[in-house]
């Protein structure tokens, strides 16, 4: 019986061994590809399903999409990595463009951060008067506040806020985590703490959580731009900087921008993202 | 929603995932399976004729490439990911290979992860075949590779073992391909489970990322996958540890 089950096994286990063999490398690398390095927040809103997708079937190529954070999305760029980056951190990426590493940088979209935590709001930054106040408030009552600290645009963004409040954020109610943006909600949820989030991604999961927005209204501090970078050709000359110009101005043309105004009516009652091309603020 | 509802809610969404055979989620075990089957079949061509030179002869540096090899079994996956990452990076000494976030780049790490435990563990039984096998053997007037034969024929329980065991490492390792692989999935369609189908998204990172967007039963989905494949290969090895043992004594 043992024999039988381990002959079995074993064929099994040769069989995937083979597969790997057998399998043709030419499906290794698809002919046509465009690597994107981006924000959790783009993936994790799906926004670049529907933007990649229509682009794929236009221009016969595949988007090969690493979602990372601002941070190791720009720092991946600079390493020659990826061939166009989306992401929102305006400070990082025009150091950035100033070192020669990206060319060609264009707005794309923005939205506005939020202020999420627990309903009962135990810091009361519900009647914060602006995003400073906010932060204040919650360092003042040491409620736990999770930090995305992984370098992302969140983070660059939640960093600039503690500096305007004059205050450093440390001791035991101060947590980062260093992860993405899906996982700091998730982890915030948990523990019934604040955190810093883009409306997008709050929007994508808040049928999983139970944490809401309270804070949302201080337009000024939280602006949140997004904007798409080429790797700069002259530094990586194996990128596709072809298809790299053909995507800028694909997600800035009337097309892109549409279906960025559009993307989350449907499921969410609201855009997630406004296009660049939309001056009047819709959400 | 109570805590106990969440997690059968999950476990039978995921199984209905398996059982409705999601493309995306078989995708996902497709490359896992490619990729460490892959490492382990090309770590296994170096590992067992590797052993068999440091079981029977003499060379300089023998002594250091046995303290290489056991300290490669004991290597932190993500320093062999960071460290195939800055090799393999365009801006880096290799990167004109253009492997980073390609499968190729995830079997080189996991190469690099399974060698030295193939080596070691056949290595061992290698040893452990009694020198009087291998006399007679020449004695009998048998070439160098007749000798060899024979003497992998006597260790082959032990060999299959550290394949299995070497396949065992490399399924279940997340640390390095998710540095040098990306996570890549294609572009797939809105309100799916997960995305597209998997380039470089494995049983292992994929439950990374599953979890950190809060998708729980597609997570489970692939942790049952996985902890599936990972119990047939220990079941598997625990019967060869017992057939060896018998033939040890027999």
């Amino acid at each position: 019986m043992n024999k039988i089950l381990l002959k079995i096994l074993l064929l099994m286990l040769i069989a995937s061994l083979f597969s790997g063999c057998i399998q043709p490398d030419a499906k290794d690398t698809p002919a046509g590809t465009l690597s994107l390095s981006t924000t959790t927040s783009t993936c994790d809103t799906d926004l670049l399903d529907v933007l990649n997708a229509r682009f794929e079937e236009e221009n016969n190529v595949k988007v090969l999409t690493l979602c990372q954070g601002t941070g190791k999305a720009i720092a991946t760029g600079e390493m020659g990595a990826a061939d166009v980056v989306l992401v929102h951190a305006p400070s990082s990426e025009l150091e950035a463009v100033e070192r020669g590493s990206f060319i060609d940088r264009q707005f794309v979209m923005y939205n506005y951060f939020v202020i999420i935590g627990p309903v009962s709001d135990p810091a009361n930054v519900t009647h914060a008067a602006s995003a400073t106040d906010a932060f204040t408030r919650i360092a003042d009552a040491q409620v736990p506040f999770i930090s995305r600290g992984d370098n992302s645009g969140t983070h660059t963004k939640e960093l600039g806020l503690w500096n305007e409040t004059n205050i450093t954020p440390q001791g035991a109610w101060y947590q980062s985590v260093g992860k993405g943006m899906g996982d700091t909600i998730i982890t915030a949820d948990i523990k019934q703490g604040y955190t810093l989030s883009d409306r997008g991604t709050y929007l994508a999961m808040k049928d999983k959580i139970e944490l809401e927005v309270l804070f949302e209204k201080d337009k000024e501090f939280l602006y949140n731009p997004y904007h798409v970078m080429a790797v700069n050709p002259e530094k990586f000359p194996d990128v596709n900087y072809e298809m790299t110009l053909k995507y800028i101005e694909y997600l800035t043309s009337s097309e892109g921008q549409d279906l960025i105004q559009d993307y989350g009516m449907e499921e969410y009652g609201q855009a997630l993202f406004i296009p660049a091309n939309n001056t009047d603020e819709a959400v | 929603m109570s805590s106990a509802e969440f997690i059968i809610q999950g476990i039978i969404t995921a199984i209905e995932l398996i059982a409705g055979m999601d493309p995306y989620i078989l995708s996902i075990a497709g490359v896992s399976l490619k990729v460490s089957g892959t490492a382990t079949f090309i770590a296994s061509l170096t590992a067992i004729p590797l052993s068999f030179i440091i079981s029977h002869r003499e060379f300089w540096g023998k002594q250091k490439l046995l303290t290489l090899i056991n300290t490669g079994m004991g290597l932190p996956s993500v320093f062999v990911g960071l460290f195939v990452f800055i090799m393999l990076v365009p801006a880096g000494p290799l990167g004109f290979l253009k492997l980073i976030f390609t499968p190729k780049a995830m079997i080189i790490a996991q190469y690099i992860l399974v060698t030295p435990i193939i080596t070691s563990i056949s290595l061992a039984a290698i040893n452990a075949v009694p020198i009087a096998i291998r006399e007679n053997a020449y004695s009998l007037g048998g070439s160098h590779r007749d000798v060899a034969v024979v003497v992998l024929k006597e260790a082959k329980f032990g060999i299959v073992t550290s394949v299995l065991a070497g396949f065992g490492r490399a399924i279940a390792e997340v640390g390095a391909i998710l540095i040098v692989g990306g996570n890549i999935a294609y572009t797939g369609s809105v309100g799916g489970i997960g995305e597209g189908l998997s380039y470089t998204r494995t049983l292992t990172t994929a439950i990374t990322s599953e979890t950190s967007s809060g998708d729980i039963s597609v997570a489970i989905a692939l942790g049952l996958i996985l902890i599936t494949i990972n119990l047939s290969v220990n079941a598997a090895v625990s019967m060869l540890q017992g057939r060896g043992e018998e033939r040890g004594t027999a």
